[in-house]
């Protein structure tokens, strides 16, 4: 995440022509259907992926982040690309552009998978789920308008894509977000997860879907966007919701070692390096028939891949932030930081990010270049703290 | 003594030849929660002007620039396993570090507690 961060020297070097300027604003000035909400309730508002999202709420970063562990926590996602491919064999086809199975999917359940290129690097991850009649997907922000005229670019004349502007969408996240959409639809409780069902929230129809990005149990709910403050006003007079920024989702996914598509992959990093393999199943690893699949298959048959994606914890205090070079003891660069930061609630330093294959074991001992300084770290797996998805009994 | 503010939004409280440097209640609220802090040694020598000291918080990295030439006689040692104090003491147990004063000339450069004010109310 590309955050304003407020410096304690603001030095403004970047000379802008006025047109640049104007194009800058209005790309960065969209609205989500629930700004005034955001506003109502005191959001530091920041350019994000063209939109003016809230990085904050008076409660702060660090506290919204332990409210999320600990109980419930209200995003606001509606920056984030919704698309439904509609047409006879919309599956099919959508396995010749992401290497998950997807084919196989049961209606009403979701898979995580990604868009790959020719090379096997990855163009955007994103969520995939079958429904009754056709194919609904959501795609990061940054990536939507690619992914659309990627999508496009392929489809066929008998498939249809439509992208739904005219809805928000909100992930409640955290122990408590079942038992309060609960409240409201009491099927929701029990949804297993990466599960999908709709139903009605204060009379309008949601799409609810069992998946979130914070490694804790949740949903994320989509709803027309002309009712979607009146839900999240419901939602947030539970007594345990209350409304997070992005700031907080960064920690909460870094904790639960998610990758942010554009630092921890990339369209030159492959699913493979990424640590992804997971999302391929054995199908897909015998047919192939995805973009890049020769080079990711060769990747997951002969692990011979140069770099992959690790966690790396420092020893001391110090965070590494993205872009700050891994070094071995004798200052060669083995890798870098792709995300890194405080964890709330680990209660220390945590990062990800890319490392000579040689060197990603687990223990291995390796040195972050903060700053003037060589400091000690160690690579670690993720995540770094334990998932709470749901699981049914 | 007499506290002395910086464009930067450190203050340095003087007192006869030595001064505490901290950053202020506005700087520790635009920073959010900050989790490291990073202070000089003792004995370091920095102009003023020369980055002196980093604060990290959850959200970002920002540097801290040292508001007088000088050289460092003490450091804030509790910051390095409670850097919050900064968030819930700024302007008292979250200072950074002591530093001599050299050249009284360049305090005069700096804002008094009623300049400071004006000038923070201006970037509202």
């Amino acid at each position: 995440m590309t955050e304003g961060a407020p410096m304690v020297r603001v030095c403004v070097l970047t000379v802008l022509t006025l047109e640049q300027m104007m194009s800058e604003q209005d790309r960065n000035s969209l609205k989500t259907p629930l700004y005034s909400l955001h506003e109502e309730l005191g959001g530091k508002m920041v350019p994000f992926a063209n939109y003016l999202m809230p990085v904050q709420y008076p409660l702060g970063v660090m506290a919204e982040h332990k409210h999320t562990r600990e109980h419930a926590g209200l995003f606001d996602v509606s920056h984030m690309g919704q698309v439904v491919i509609t047409g006879d064999g919309a599956d099919v086809w959508l396995e010749t552009l992401v290497p998950g199975n997807i084919i196989d999917l049961k209606p009403g359940r979701i898979r995580y998978t990604m868009f790959t290129n020719e090379d096997g690097g990855i163009l955007d991850d994103l969520m995939i789920t079958k429904r009754d009649n056709d194919m609904f997907m959501v795609v990061n922000a940054a990536c939507k308008e690619q992914d659309i005229a990627h999508m496009r670019a392929h489809l066929p004349d008998h498939l249809k894509l439509n992208e739904l502007t005219d809805r928000a969408l909100i992930a409640l996240q955290g122990p408590m977000a079942a038992t309060v959409i609960s409240r409201f639809v009491s099927e929701a409780k029990e949804q297993n997860f990466m599960s999908y069902l709709e139903a009605k929230i204060d009379g309008v129809t949601c799409f609810i879907s069992r998946c979130g990005y914070t490694g804790e149990d949740g949903h994320e709910i989509s709803i027309p966007a002309d009712r979607a403050e009146d839900i999240c006003r419901l939602l947030l007079s539970e007594p345990e919701v209350e409304v997070i920024g992005l700031g907080a989702r960064d920690s909460l996914r870094l904790e639960a070692g998610l990758c942010l598509y554009g630092h921890d992959i990339t369209v030159k990093t492959t699913p493979i390096e990424g640590a992804l393999e997971w999302s391929i199943g054995k199908r897909r690893r015998e047919q192939g028939g995805f973009p890049g699949a020769d080079k990711i298959l060769d990747q997951i048959a002969n692990k011979n891949i140069k770099k992959r994606r690790v966690g790396i914890l420092p020893d001391g205090r110090a965070p590494a932030r993205e872009g700050t070079q891994v070094l071995d003891a004798r200052d060669n660069v083995i890798g870098e930081i792709t995300s890194g930061g405080f964890g709330p609630t680990f209660g220390g330093p945590i990062a990800m990010g890319y490392i000579k294959t040689e060197f990603s074991e687990k223990g291995t001992k390796v040195f972050l270049a903060v700053r003037k300084k060589k400091l000690e770290a160690r690579v670690d797996i993720m995540p770094f703290v334990p998932q709470q998805y749901f699981r049914k009994h | 003594m007499t506290i002395y503010y910086s464009e930067d939004h450190e203050w340095i409280n003087v007192e006869g030849s030595v001064g505490t440097v901290g950053i202020t209640e506005y700087a520790q609220n635009a920073l959010g929660d900050i989790v490291f802090v990073e202070v000089p040694e003792v004995g370091d020598e920095f102009a003023k002007g020369d980055e002196v000291s980093v604060v990290e918080s959850v959200k970002a990295a920002s540097e801290i620039y040292s508001p007088v030439t000088g050289e460092i006689t003490a450091v804030n040692e509790d910051l390095e396993e409670n850097a919050a104090l900064v968030n819930s003491s700024p302007d008292g147990d979250g200072w950074f570090f002591k530093v001599t004063v050299s050249n009284k000339d360049e305090l005069e450069e700096l804002m008094d507690a009623g300049d400071y004010k004006t000038f923070i109310a201006g970037l509202e």
